[in-house]
């Protein structure tokens, strides 16, 4: 018997062993992104001071005379994710309540996958949708003149994406609120609204802003539709209605191109991967710093 | 002297109606969210539906006789993709989901994993592609390869699968992993019979809407140049190809109204290998809510 049992713990000890290097495989991964990242930008700032990048207001790296200043890129990118959540947040709040306090549980089991479908779309189909519907049928007859690349088609699709990002959250977030809030407030003679509004929405208020916070940086880091549909045009504007560029859409443009490994403009993409990757996981880290720092534990 | 306020007004009736008011202002932001749906699907198929047709599924994409272009190329890419994705990532997240769950002690490194899997789930998926364009394309040279695709697919995917498999493991009660340890089986024993047994379900679920994910995702794949003309079909991993989205980007790019259309019929035929498996996803996923093997 004894022989068994210590083939049996050798066995576990090396399940134990290869499961741990699975886990390992995603610390491996960040490590890697950072290392790549790192490693391509620091010779691209060796050649252009770090400030130049973060604060000139110029983006012109294929064309003469060249300048590779960032922000027309941190510009057109917060412009979209911006507008997106101006689109998002009305709809997605409204359905979160609407699911977790008006909708009974058979509206609810059919309503949460159709929205869910929204999240399963690819990106390059809200582009899609972006061009050939967004711009024509709802901008243009508004804003005559309007560009077939703008900056407002592409925010009005990242928002319809992101709206069961914001729904589905904020739903799980009101249903973490006990039960016994509620009733109380009814004894108190509260009417439904009440309850949603003064009760339910300030308990889950974490889990809301939570939700904008990771729906936001899904939108920065959203790329194909707003390739698609905000063109390539670095521009310094708060105009929705004219061509832009984001950090993801110039990243796509330069790799779509042939610009020869080891030159500056090849290295540029490393850099602005570099910011895309540092601001998203800021806004990342924030979310879960608001969820674990203001919480209501009712348990 | 009055200790009561006497002018007392509930108002109970205006504040029902702003109550209506408000639960029908939230009912039409459901409304309006499927509506958009509607109008996407509506006006996708409206643009695609002429070229829809087996020739479509079985012609090779061309330029110069749009009339007969056709997805076959990135239609069995995509199938590559996908298969090779599935084998890489599925096994490492699922074993990655069970240390983390059934395994690790809570110690630092744990929390760090977890940590470091949290944040990884919201790096934008181009991150992933420049990752993939330095380590698979540059230093691995796997080239502009199937497998280079798969493998970045693969870690895109990695955390969304960790962590679904996680929650699935964590809705099996304790009671299950204390019954088998009691008749003294070990650790694996026990994951391996009885824990896992009950997650599976939960775990397809997410590991179904993982790989619908992967199937759409056109921008890491250009990242590594995937963005070819291919009029063949890829014959193992390490040959070039094309994938759905990328074909579908390619034609939404070209100037002609007709690659527009015939973009629109890719969709169509995107979406009817996406759609099918969201839906078996969430069957799956309803099916195991009603029945639980342990309630």
């Amino acid at each position: 018997m004894t022989g068994i049992t210590g083939i049996v713990r050798i066995k576990e000890r090396l399940i134990h062993g290869v499961l741990f290097l699975c886990a390992l495989a995603s610390v491996a991964t960040t490590a890697g992104i950072i290392w790549v990242l790192a490693a391509e930008s620091y010779l691209f700032f060796q050649e252009l001071h770090l400030l130049d990048f973060l604060f000139g207001l110029r983006w012109a790296p294929l064309l003469e005379p060249k300048s590779f200043g960032v922000l027309p890129l941190v510009c057109g990118t917060f412009l979209v994710a911006g507008g997106a959540l101006l689109v998002a947040v009305p709809i997605g709040l409204g359905s979160g309540i609407f699911l977790s306090e008006y909708a009974p549980s058979r509206v609810r089991s059919i309503v949460k996958p159709i929205l869910e479908i929204l999240a399963g779309i690819p990106t390059v189909v809200y582009g899609y949708f972006a061009l050939m519907f967004v711009t024509p049928h709802i901008i243009q007859p508004l804003a005559p003149g309007t560009d077939i690349f703008n900056a407002a088609s592409a925010a009005i699709v990242v928002g319809i994406m992101i709206i069961p990002t914001i729904a589905s959250l904020c739903d799980d977030a009101f249903r973490a609120v006990p039960q016994s809030l509620r009733e109380g407030a009814y004894a108190l003679s509260a009417t439904r609204l009440e309850v949603s509004t003064r009760v339910v929405l300030p308990s889950a208020m974490s889990g809301v802003i939570a939700a904008v916070i990771l729906a936001f940086a899904r939108a920065i880091g959203e790329t194909m539709a707003v390739t698609l549909a905000a063109g390539a045009m670095p521009r310094l504007t708060l105009n929705p209605l004219v061509s832009i560029q984001t950090m993801t859409s110039y990243i796509v443009q330069v790799s779509l191109g042939d610009t020869p490994h080891g030159t500056i403009e090849y290295q540029t993409i490393f850099a602005v991967g570099m910011l895309l990757f540092l601001v998203t996981l800021t806004f990342n880290v924030i979310a879960q710093g608001v969820l674990r720092r203001f919480r209501e534990a009712y348990e | 002297m009055t200790l009561v306020n006497t002018n007392f007004e509930p108002r109970l009736a205006h504040r029902r109606r702003i109550g209506w008011f408000f639960a029908f202002a939230c009912a039409s932001m459901v409304v309006l969210a499927v509506f958009v749906l509607g109008v996407l699907l509506i006006s996708v198929a409206d643009q695609g539906w002429r070229w829809l047709s087996l020739d479509f599924l079985d012609n090779f994409p061309s330029r110069l006789n749009p009339e007969k272009a056709g997805v076959k190329s990135a239609l069995f890419g995509t199938l590559w993709l996908i298969g090779l994705t599935a084998a890489v990532s599925v096994p490492i997240g699922m074993a990655a989901a069970i240390y983390l769950h059934e395994y690790a002690a809570k110690g630092k490194l744990t929390r760090f994993i977890e940590l470091n899997i949290a944040n990884l789930a919201g790096v934008p998926s181009i991150v992933y592609g420049i990752l993939g364009l330095a380590v698979f394309i540059r230093l691995c040279g796997l080239g502009r390869s199937v497998l280079a695709g798969a493998l970045t697919l693969s870690l895109l995917i990695l955390p969304v699968i960790i962590i679904a498999s996680r929650e699935a493991l964590a809705a099996v009660p304790d009671s299950i992993r204390l019954a088998a340890f009691g008749l003294g089986a070990t650790r694996w024993q026990t994951v391996r019979s009885h824990v896992l047994p009950a997650a599976i379900p939960g775990m397809m679920t997410g590991v179904i809407l993982a790989l619908s994910r992967a199937l759409g995702e056109a921008a890491p794949l250009i990242m590594i140049g995937a963005l070819t003309f291919i009029t063949f079909v890829p014959e193992g991993p390490l040959d070039t190809f094309t994938a759905m989205p990328i074909q579908i980007y390619n034609w939404i790019d070209e100037p002609d109204l007709i690659f527009q259309e015939l973009a629109g019929a890719g969709i169509l035929v995107l979406l009817g290998m996406l759609l099918p498996m969201n839906a078996v996803a969430v069957g799956i996923r309803a099916w195991h809510q009603r029945r639980k093997a342990w309630s």
